[in-house]
């Protein structure tokens, strides 16, 4: 028996922008009618080029924006951050790794410190608990403790990364979501993350909503994939049946200008260029 | 004869913490008419090495090498405003984020325009139908209008067709590319790849592509460098290194691709890297 843990149907997002003096407002509509679900334990990939609307979808999943329109459930329930306000519970079940470990971390922090603040602010643990907490976390993303009183400079954008998920993971979320977690990282490190969220996914069943550009990457640990293209969802299926068949021709644009480190590609390419 | 010829080359940086050494003696040679794909991970030194020769680097880098020509002459021994004349005109080069590199005081027009005046000392007339022909070949619609444009009224991949432009203005015979295509989407990329490769065909230059992306390098290139840690761990055509990689790290490279991955955990390159005999790493 599979649990949802997020929901969202037909949701919208519109973002009113100019209205100066000389200049009429404007409406832009990033996210036009997405709806979705992902079950407890599983990841959806969400796929598209810049300006497409999937990190305004990261948003409004993580409660950082309200939808224009649309209803979010988490866990079940409804969730309305322009009515109802959020509650430290429902912040505590959703968290964000965003995708520049260089600047989503504060540079004058120390990594005890940001470990420790989710703890601060949302619960009310003592300190000497929060720390211990803190450690823990460290030795499960692969760090260790000599790391916790350093600061976000002395880190490898890898290592960053990995305090970004520790941070995330502090309240025991059961919903992350992953904004382009690993596009800033090197193809090794890429690796070493994946692995990362591999494990932990395993060991708290926790789900991710995963959101790349890069399709060998969401094909390796995606269960589910949806395809935005100008804010809608224009395919949206499990993994094996978007990539064996894409529908729409947006997404055969998208697998056609992935690049291809196989050998066979490689010889037909080397085959063509020799003919011409 | 080689185009580009580099023998031992080693770049040592001045820090506060004494001095380091990003590039720890790489020898390469392109050809003319030759895709060359230098990959590695960041701080492998393959940016630094061909800012080398570009002369771009800071005063606190010492460069020294046994050879380091370019078209049969030395560039180790130009003076600064010698190299000036062949930097942007013979050898150019093509920067990771196009929105960065162009000044965004001035409109397109003007920055193409200023190579053909500077390098080629064309009039006014000329340069204009020139660079609108430039743009025409990198693909911009409108190229007329466009030439009045600002950088930041252009999107990524337009910026970086225009960088293009300019880096093509004299056609030159070496063009160097650091990951032109890592800041921009999958589909932009493949066009500006494409753009690319057609160029260097039909130009017949030689081609340096820096990348850290796999897939950039099976689309592109002849032959291929792999570098980690300012040493060159493999060089090899295209095809044979994807089909046999010979040392360590590249093979350990190659199973990190998500593509490449059996079972549900991907081999890092630190499992693999120091495991076998590291003799084989060096060589």
């Amino acid at each position: 028996m599979s649990i949802k843990v997020v929901e969202g149907k037909n949701i919208v997002r519109d973002y009113h922008v100019g209205g100066g003096l000389f200049r009429a407002q404007r409406t832009v509509h990033a996210v036009k009618g997405v709806s979705f679900t992902v079950d407890k334990g599983k990841t959806l990939a969400i796929v598209g080029e810049s300006g497409c609307g999937k990190s305004t979808l990261a948003r409004i999943i993580t409660l950082i924006d309200p939808a224009t329109s649309g209803e979010l459930f988490i866990d079940g329930n409804k969730v309305d951050i322009a009515k109802g306000g959020l509650t430290k519970e429902m912040r505590r079940k959703v968290q964000i790794v965003f995708q520049n470990p260089y600047g989503s971390l504060n540079p004058r922090q120390k990594i005890g410190d940001v470990l420790g603040e989710p703890l601060l602010i949302n619960t009310d643990k003592p300190a000497a608990e929060r720390r211990d907490l803190a450690m823990k976390m460290l030795k499960k993303v692969g760090l260790g403790h000599e790391h916790y009183n350093r600061y976000p400079h002395m880190f490898s954008g890898g290592q960053r990364q990995r305090i970004a998920i520790a941070r995330a993971l502090m309240l025991n979320p059961s919903l992350l979501v992953l904004d382009e977690p690993v596009s800033a990282l090197d193809l090794s490190v890429q690796a070493q993350v994946l692995n990362l969220l591999a494990d932990l996914q395993d060991e708290f069943q926790l789900t991710y909503v995963f959101i790349s550009h890069d399709l060998s990457v969401v094909r390796y640990i995606a269960d589910d994939v949806m395809v935005m293209y100008f804010g809608e969802a224009v395919e949206y299926g499990s993994r094996d049946e978007v990539f064996a068949d894409p529908k729409h021709s947006y997404t055969r644009t998208l697998f056609a200008a992935t690049p291809r480190a196989d050998v066979a590609s490689i010889k037909t390419r080397l085959a063509k260029k020799k003919a011409a | 004869m080689a185009l580009l010829d580099i023998q031992n080359l080693v770049v040592e940086f001045q820090t506060a913490s004494g001095s380091f050494r990003a590039v720890d003696g790489v020898s390469l040679h392109v050809d003319e008419r030759e895709v060359l794909a230098i990959v590695g991970e960041s701080g492998s030194g393959k940016s630094v090495s061909m800012l080398a020769v570009m002369g771009l680097l800071p005063w606190t880098a010492t460069v020294t090498a046994d050879r380091m020509s370019f078209n049969g002459r030395d560039l180790l021994k130009l003076s600064p405003a010698e190299r000036r004349k062949i930097v942007g005109k013979d050898m150019s080069m093509i920067f990771q984020e196009p929105m960065a590199s162009l000044n965004p005081c001035f409109t397109v027009g003007f920055q193409i325009e200023e190579v053909l005046r500077f390098h080629m000392g064309m009039d006014r007339a000329p340069r204009r139908e020139r660079a609108i022909e430039l743009l025409t070949q990198v693909g911009i619609a409108d190229p007329e209008e466009r030439l009045s444009s600002f950088p930041h009224q252009m999107s990524g991949g337009q910026c970086q067709r225009v960088m293009i432009a300019i880096a093509i203005a004299c056609n030159p015979k070496l063009l160097i590319a650091d990951e032109p295509t890592t800041a921009l989407d999958v589909t932009i990329q493949k066009q500006i790849l494409d753009l690319l490769v057609s160029l260097q065909a039909k130009y017949g230059m030689g081609l340096i592509m820096i990348t850290h992306n796999m897939g950039v390098v099976a689309e592109t290139a002849d032959r291929v460098i792999v570098q980690y840690k300012g040493r060159k761990m493999e060089e090899a055509d295209v095809l044979s290194l994807f089909e046999s990689p010979k040392s360590n790290y590249t093979r350990a490279l190659l199973s990190a691709l998500p593509e490449n991955a059996v079972g549900d955990r991907l081999p890092t390159v630190s499992d693999m890297l120091f495991e076998p005999a590291p003799s084989g790493a060096a060589a």
